[in-house]
This record gives C-alpha cells, structure tokens and sequence, in this order.
C-alpha cells in the first residue's frame, strides 16, 4: 500500500472494527461560503472522510436531489476553480478529502493541472462516475505522479472480468454502487450490495465503500456489517435543500452525519 | 497468380477500433452499470448483422412498411436556380417523413432478437419519437419517450402522435430542458431498467456501440444513392451533402462514398444566428473536443467544460454535440464541416419550395443552403449529391412563423367558407 491519507483511514477504522463513514456535498451549493460551512459541519457530525461534489451541466448518473444542487450551484456562478478551495478548507480539518466529478470538467481543466492544484489543496483523489479505467490512461498517469488515490466504481452489472480489472485499477478504495440506479436516498437499502461487496473481497483486499441510496443511521449500521465504508450523499443534499434557512441546514447535515456515525458505530 | 491483387494504394477505411473510438474521439465515457449493458448490446448488433435471417427481415420491413429505398431525384428547377445540377436523396418520402425511421426499425427488431419487451427514446423536435413511437406499434414493444419541456411544448403535435402511437411521452423538466436533458433523463431510466429495456438512441452519437450501430443502420442513404448515380449518370457525383445534427444521416450518406477519394464529403452544421453570435449549434465548426453523453467529440462548452446551449431554428439540429465519427472525419479533413445559418437555411427552404413544390424538413434545409453554396463554387458542370433527410410537414407552424404567414387574418376570413 502506498500509505495514502485513505489508506490511513481504513487502517484505522479496520482496527477499530468499524466501518468508516463517507459524506458527500457539491462544492459551491448554495455558495461557496456555504457549502464550506456545511462540509465543516458534517466532518464535527462525524464524517471521516468527504467527497466533494464539482457541479456539472449534465449529471447523468444523479438523481433529483443531487440534479438540483448542482443547478443551483451553477446558477450561483460555481466554477471549476472553486472545488480547490473548498478541497483546501475541508483537508484542513483533517479528513481525507477527494472529489467526485463527471469526466469532462477535469478533462477541459486539463488532466495533469487539475491533477496538481488538487495535489496542491491537499485532495486525496477522484472519484469519477462516468470514467472507466479503460479510458483513463492519463488520469492513471498523472494520480500516480501526483499520489492521488483513482476511486473506480463497480456495479451489479459488472462482469467478473471487468470487476477485477476495474478493482485493480482503483487505489484507496473501490466505490460499490449498490443499486442500478440513479443516485437518491431510498426507503430500503438494495440487497444488491452486499453481493457486490463479497465479489470485490473474492479478488482483493482493498477497502470497499457501498454507496447509493443510505439516507439514516438505520441504513448504516445496516451496510457497516459488511461493508468498509457506507457512502452518504443525497440526503445530506436534502438537508440543505429542503431546510427553511441556511443554519438550519447546516445544523441538519450535523445531525444526519452524526445519526449515521452512530450508526456505523453501533455493533 | 491470379490469386494476387495489387495492393491498394490506401487501405479501405475501417473504424472504429475494437474498443469503439474513431482516432481519439468516441469510447465510452459511461457509468460502470452500463458498461456491460453495452458490451452485450455491441455483442448482439454484430451477431445480428451477421445474421442472413435478421438482415433479410430488416430488409423487408424497411422495403415494405419505411418505403426503402427511397428515390433519386434530379431537382431540374432547383438546379437551375442553384447553378450546378442536384440530385435529391429522397428520405422525405420514407414513412414518418424522415432517415429516422432505418436506425428505429434496425434498433427496435434488435430490441426483439434480445427479448426486451420495452424501449425508451429521447427526442428533440419529436422526429425520432415518432418514429419510435411507430417502430414500437409495429413491432409491439412498450414504449416510453423523453422530451425537453421547452419541446413538447414547441413541437405538441408530434407529441399527439407520439400518443396517438400508443407512446408514454415524459416531459423533462431538468436543466435546460431540450435534446441534451432528455438524453440523460433516457440514461437514467436505462441504468435503473436495463434488464427489461433497450434505449433507441436516435442518432450516431453516444458510446460505443451506438454510432456504430446507428451507422450502419443508417448507410443504406449512402450505398443506395451510390449506385443509383452509377445507373443515373454512369459516374459519381462530385460531392456529397447532408446536414449534421448528431449526424445519423450525414454518416449514413457518407459511409458509402469514403474510400471515394474523388467525392467531397460535406456536412452542413446549424449556424444559428452565425457562429460569431455565440447562438448556433455548429459543434465542429465552433466547438471543442471534450466528453459528453459517452464518448469523446466536438462539443459546445464553456470554459470549465460546461455544455452550452445551442440554438437553431430547425429542433433537429439543435444539440450541441455531435457523433464521434464526424469528429474524426473532420479531424483527418476527409469530409468537411461549414454551418448554415437559419437566415441561409430558411431562404434554401423557400427555394425548394417554390421550384420543386417540395416542402423540406428545416434540417434538410440547411443541407440544401450548403448545396447552393457549394454550387457557386463548383460549377455549372459539378453534380451535387444532397440528402433530403426528411419533409417539412412537422415545420410548417416554424416555417408560415418565420415567412410571416400566420399572422394574415386575411387568409383566415377570406379562407371560411359559409
Ligand atoms: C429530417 C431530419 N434531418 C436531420 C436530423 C438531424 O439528425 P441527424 O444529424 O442525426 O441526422 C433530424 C433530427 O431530428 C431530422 O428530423
């Protein structure tokens, strides 16, 4: 292992017999301002690592709730530039920091630049839905040089072949999509995870965080029992979109991080 | 040795690769729960086309419910005015009045082969939803259509025949709500119903396989007009014209002429307001290559990568990417790629009107407005190969708006009978 700041973090939590807990939230919703306050307040509610969201245009692979924040976001004149930021301000507390982002913006920003200024803001790595390993030579180039850690997803529908692959490929941990679907909290967690989990741990020994549709502590603790990581993102969004002022959102997010981090916690 | 040919001066032209790019445009810029949906949909189209027993039914079908082939004209009046001679591609005439319905029939009888019992489609000005819509009916799939907001309500009759078709239409209310949203609202349902649900992507974009399918769906335009000017004239033309939304006619013209070095391949992009304007939807021309619905291409974005808008008058052509292919062929300057602006387009169209007493779809428009163009430049002894894609029926609300012919009470008073 090369001893990133995520392999840190699952060394630990593995020695404390829990899983870790994943919180994301797009950089520059509503403001900048605000999204740092609100990242702030989710690591105080327990969140041991953050996945910053950078806004895009055509969110494919996200539901309502992550679609509309990032419209809010982009109509409030989030750039690219801005995620670096937020990055620096959210590594500051401590927490490994990585950045989930559609493949285009990095790719318009420049691989290699995008790579270093990430580097530079103290990001552990990409998380990146819509890029395959077999289409990310230059992103495998420049994580290596710049000691990023490339967070791959798997899926139920990933063949054995393409699973192992794509688990070598991925540094820090592999991002387990636990549901066909878009993103979005759900009333019931999929039983596809758990399969899912099992197949990656068959071919290695890398950290593996299950995510899509967590939306409270119940659903946690649910998916702790078997998985590294439990990987929450738009119902720590809905927190901040349906809450009738900015503090009450922000007291929001601390609340549901610190109901999962129970949850996780929970033996 | 008579087994021995010379070699060819350049080897025939063959792409993709194995992994769907064209030089470094197209791949596969997918979430991983596609990425074997689309290996076993590229799977099943290469074991189809293979097949004598499917390419037989297809062929039939487009032969007796499309109305395939379609004819070659000699527009003589057109010519005339144009000052070279034009041949017209008559995809007007197809049922559904456009190219659209190849790739749907194509798709659709795939969608059988494989057993999925339901489709879904996006659409923009509502051609390729009708045109799914229709497959569906006849092939008795289920089918469910995505449409931008902003287009049903700018194109509600062709949203009727959707209905009328027996299709579920889904307006999309999410980010700009035109073409490019109800592409990633089709996405989305897909992700989540894959097993049961085959996506009709409506033109030669997308990731691998689809502008390769479409493609292939789509190059009889090409190999029938071919020969058609071989029997015509003994010769072929000297260039050949389509225009380029995300390109599923232009590549199904272009296909059969590429290893026709002699041929100018040319694709007519909507210029909009002009390109200088900044409203236009001339990806090629005033684009960047960068990665949107799946696969590397030109696109209009902005400078964090962000996709702009794009406008044109004509729904069809009003999507600001384009298919890999067309990237590629531009990039290594085999075809060529100009826009047509809507003041260019719109005046073509009239012309087509008036001397030939066909009403073009205002897509075809713009690939006309490239033919005059390239008339001027070619000569009165140049052939001009156009692809009419479509018919004008669905445009004619756009196009009595744009000429002024709507808001004459005159012809409403005087047009009711007592
Ligand atoms: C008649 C006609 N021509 C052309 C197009 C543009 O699509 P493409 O570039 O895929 O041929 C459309 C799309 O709706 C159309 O209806």
């Amino acid at each position: 292992m090369s001893g990133s700041a995520i392999d840190e973090l699952f060394e630990r939590t593995r020695a404390e017999n829990r899983a870790a807990l994943v919180g994301y939230l797009p950089a520059g919703f509503p403001t900048k301002e605000l999204s740092i306050r609100a990242i702030q307040a989710m690591v105080e509610g327990g969140v041991d690592l953050v996945e910053i969201g950078l806004p895009y245009s055509d969110p494919v692979m996200d539901g309502p709730v992550i679609q509309a924040a990032a419209e809010q976001a982009l109509a409030a004149g989030a750039r690219t530039s801005d995620v670096f930021d937020v990055v620096a301000a959210t590594a500051a507390t401590g927490v490994p920091t990585v950045v989930m982002t559609y493949w285009n913006p990095v790719e318009r920003y420049g691989v290699e630049r995008f790579s270093a200024d990430l580097a530079a803001a103290g990001g552990a790595g990409l998380i990146t839905p819509d890029l395959i390993p077999d289409e990310a030579g230059e992103w495998v180039d420049a994580s290596r040089s710049h000691e990023l850690d490339r967070i791959f997803l798997v899926a139920p529908s990933s063949t054995d072949e393409r699973l192992s692959m794509t688990v070598e490929a991925a540094s820090g941990f592999v991002y387990a999509t636990a549901v066909m679907g878009v993103t979005g909290a759900r009333e019931q967690t999929s039983s596809l995870g758990e399969a899912l989990v099992a197949r990656v741990r068959s071919v290695s020994d890398k950290p593996v965080g299950v995510g899509l549709g967590v939306s409270n502590g119940t659903q946690a603790h649910e998916i702790a029992a078997y998985a590294d990581a439990v990987i929450v993102g738009s119902a720590l969004v809905r927190c901040l979109l349906d809450a009738p002022d900015e503090d009450a959102g922000i007291e929001a997010v601390r609340a549901l991080a610190a109901d999962l981090r129970a949850g996780v916690e929970r033996s | 040795m008579t087994d021995v040919q010379p070699a060819p001066a350049r080897p025939a032209y063959s792409q993709p690769d194995g992994s769907g790019h064209f030089g470094r445009f197209g791949g596969r810029f997918m979430p991983e729960a596609l990425i074997a949906p689309l290996d076993e949909l590229d799977r099943a189209w290469t074991e189809a086309k293979a097949d004598p027993a499917f390419t037989a039914e297809l062929d039939r079908m487009l032969r007796e419910y499309a109305n395939v082939p379609s004819p070659l004209y000699e527009a003589h009046r057109f010519s005339e005015a144009a000052g070279a001679r034009i041949l017209l591609k008559r995809e007007d005439l197809n049922h559904t009045g456009a190219h659209k319905i190849r790739n749907v029939i194509g798709q659709a009888l795939l969608a059988k082969r494989i057993g999925k019992p339901r489709a879904i489609a996006e659409t923009g000005a509502g051609q390729h939803g009708v045109a799914s819509a229709t497959a569906c009916a006849y092939l008795d799939l289920e089918c469910t259509v995505y449409m931008g907001e902003v287009d049903t309500e700018r194109q509600a009759l062709n949203v009727a025949r959707m209905k009328m078709l027996g299709a579920e239409v889904v307006s999309v209310t999410s980010g700009s709500r035109t073409l490019k949203d109800a592409i990633n609202e089709a996405l989305r349902d897909w992700v989540a119903s894959v097993d049961t649900t085959s996506y009709l992507f409506g033109t030669a974009a997308g990731p691998h396989p689809f502008p390769s399918m479409v493609r292939d769906l789509t190059r009889g335009i090409g190999d029938e007009a071919r020969a058609q000017c071989l029997t015509l004239d003994g010769r072929l033309p000297d260039a050949a014209v389509a225009c380029v939304g995300g390109g599923s006619n232009a590549i199904g013209l272009f296909t059969a002429f590429i290893d026709d070095a002699d041929v100018r391949l040319v694709g007519i992009e909507a210029g909009g307001d002009g390109v200088q304007s900044g409203r236009h939807a001339a990806t090629i021309t005033g684009g960047d290559v960068g990665v949107l619905h799946g696969a590397r291409s030109f696109l209009l974005q902005d400078d964090d990568g962000q996709t702009l808008e794009s406008h044109s008058i004509s729904a069809g052509l009003d999507y600001p990417g384009v298919g890999p292919e067309h990237s590629f062929l531009a990039d290594t300057g085999r075809a060529s790629y100009v826009p047509a602006t809507d003041a260019e387009a719109m005046s073509a169209f009239d012309l087509l009107c008036k001397t030939e007493g066909i009403i073009p779809a205002i897509e075809s428009a713009h690939a006309l407005a490239g033919a005059l163009r390239l008339a001027e430049e070619l000569g009165p002894d140049s052939t001009i190969l156009v692809n009419l894609s479509g018919r004008g029926d669905k445009d004619v609300h756009t196009a009595a708006e744009y000429f002024g012919l709507i808001d004459e009470p005159v012809v409403l008073e005087q047009g009711v009978e007592e």
